[in-house]
């Protein structure tokens, strides 16, 4: 038999593109689960660093609410997680972009306990400049615990700029614009909050999935 | 096979032909993630376990894959692999998968593998295909390895930083500082840091060539130590 060479080819073509998606589809069974719990673990660390596990007695990851506040929040759709003990509102774990970084879009998680003041604040992602912008970084320098525990009274609201422009927080040696844009985005969340926060927890604890706020 | 040509083998791929210092392939992952010794190593490895399977599997196959059609077969297996690796590492290293992102799936765009797959395991045994693979990607990720470190050390004051991510919490230990005092050289972290280290290994591989070529001339020659570069 004298096969077109070109069919030969052909098949032999499909059984390596057969064989190479088997090889990725059985790599893909064994990991998926293990994928999804790193992935749920990683982000359910963040929010107990902000929100300490025992303070709160909901499922927070699926207790979420999508609010929609472009100028506040930077994206289109903000995710805000919500923390409860006893079906009592504890804190909601805002999800805000920071459009104007250094080097991009800066991701935060900034945690507002019901009274007003932060839980904390978390930069997520970033691609400000290594060594100068990047202090925002939890691991790079204690900047973002500065923000535990303030409010919009306490420093007060004219007070929510860096150093340099007049305000209350810290700047870094070389990076005003990093720290600049992140002060201005957790003070447009706490404004957010101070403005529409009791609508938030009003959907009954835990079957607020997805819901619109 | 004789020992003798195993032996060449592997001072090929760490030494006289490594990929990095000599054949200068796959410069874009390892200029990009080489600013922490840890970043280096995880990288490293990871292609090192992709280029020694793929050189294998392409060793396997070489006498009937037809000529026309090995260049997609072999960016097929490769593709895979790397796939397949890819996922591995988010299921068991998952910070150091993040923090390397989208380097990992560009290890198949890496051309010392198929640089490797078509120069050599396409006319080769398995044997001497995989200890080729093994050989260029250790030699490959020991320089990663090197350059994270000197960068990471210049840049950042420390060494090993972040080992837990790779080795588990026992290896948080491993973290040296060389002192609170220092703020580190920023130049050496950003990217014209991995321009000058990698400039810096190069030229001294090349003095340590001389060196050593210039002793052999003394001495009643034996061996010729020159290796030409592969593409």
């Amino acid at each position: 038999m004298n096969r077109h060479p070109i069919v030969l080819a052909a098949i032999i073509l499909t059984l390596f593109a057969v064989a190479g998606s088997g090889l990725v589809a059985f790599t893909y069974t064994q990991t998926a689960d293990r994928i999804e719990r790193n992935e749920r673990e990683a982000v359910l660390r963040q929010l107990h660093a902000l929100v300490p596990a025992d303070s709160i007695d909901n499922d927070i990851l699926t207790d979420t609410v999508t609010i929609s506040a472009p100028e506040l929040m930077g994206g289109e759709k903000t995710l805000v997680y919500l923390g409860r003990k006893g079906g009592q509102p504890v804190a909601a774990v805002f999800t805000p972009v920071v459009p104007n970084g250094y080097g991009g879009p800066i991701k935060l998680l900034v945690a507002v306990r019901t009274d007003g003041t932060l839980g904390g604040v978390r930069v997520i992602s970033h691609h400000e400049t290594p060594g100068l912008g990047d202090k925002v970084e939890e691991r790079k320098s204690d900047w973002v615990y500065g923000f535990n525990g303030k409010s919009l009274q306490d420093p007060p609201l004219e007070k929510w700029k860096v150093k340099r422009d007049g305000g209350y927080f810290d700047q870094f040696t070389g990076a005003t614009i990093t720290p600049r844009s992140i002060v201005k985005a957790v003070k447009n969340t706490l404004i957010w909050y101070r403005d529409h926060g009791r609508s938030l927890f009003q959907a009954e604890s835990g079957k607020g999935k997805g819901k619109e706020a | 096979m004789s020992n003798e040509s195993y032996g060449r083998l592997i001072k090929d791929g760490l030494w006289s032909n490594n990929q990095a210092l000599v054949a200068l392939l796959g410069l874009c992952p390892l200029l990009a993630v080489t600013n922490s010794a840890v970043n280096g190593i995880g990288l490293g490895l990871a292609t090192a376990a992709v280029l020694t399977l793929s050189n294998a599997t392409v060793s396997l196959i070489r006498n009937w894959v037809r000529p026309e059609v090995r260049l997609p077969v072999f960016v097929i297996v490769i593709a895979s692999f790397v796939t397949a690796v890819e996922l591995s590492m988010n299921a068991w290293f998952h910070e150091l998968y993040k923090i390397l992102g989208i380097f990992i799936p560009l290890i198949v765009t890496n051309c010392a593998i198929i640089g490797r797959a078509e120069a050599f395991a396409s006319k080769n045994t398995l044997g001497r295909s995989i200890v080729d693979g093994l050989a260029m990607g250790i030699g490959f990720t020991l320089v990663l390895a090197t350059l994270g470190s000197l960068r990471e050390l210049v840049g950042q004051g420390t060494l090993f930083d972040q080992a837990d991510l790779m080795f588990g919490p026992a290896a948080a230990g491993l973290t040296m500082s060389v002192g609170a005092g220092y703020k580190g050289m920023l130049l050496a972290i950003l990217p014209p840091g991995a321009f000058l280290g990698l400039g810096f290994l190069i030229a001294l591989k090349n003095v340590i060539d001389q060196r050593q070529a210039a002793a052999a001339e003394k001495a009643p020659a034996t061996e010729a130590t020159a290796q030409p570069s592969a593409g």
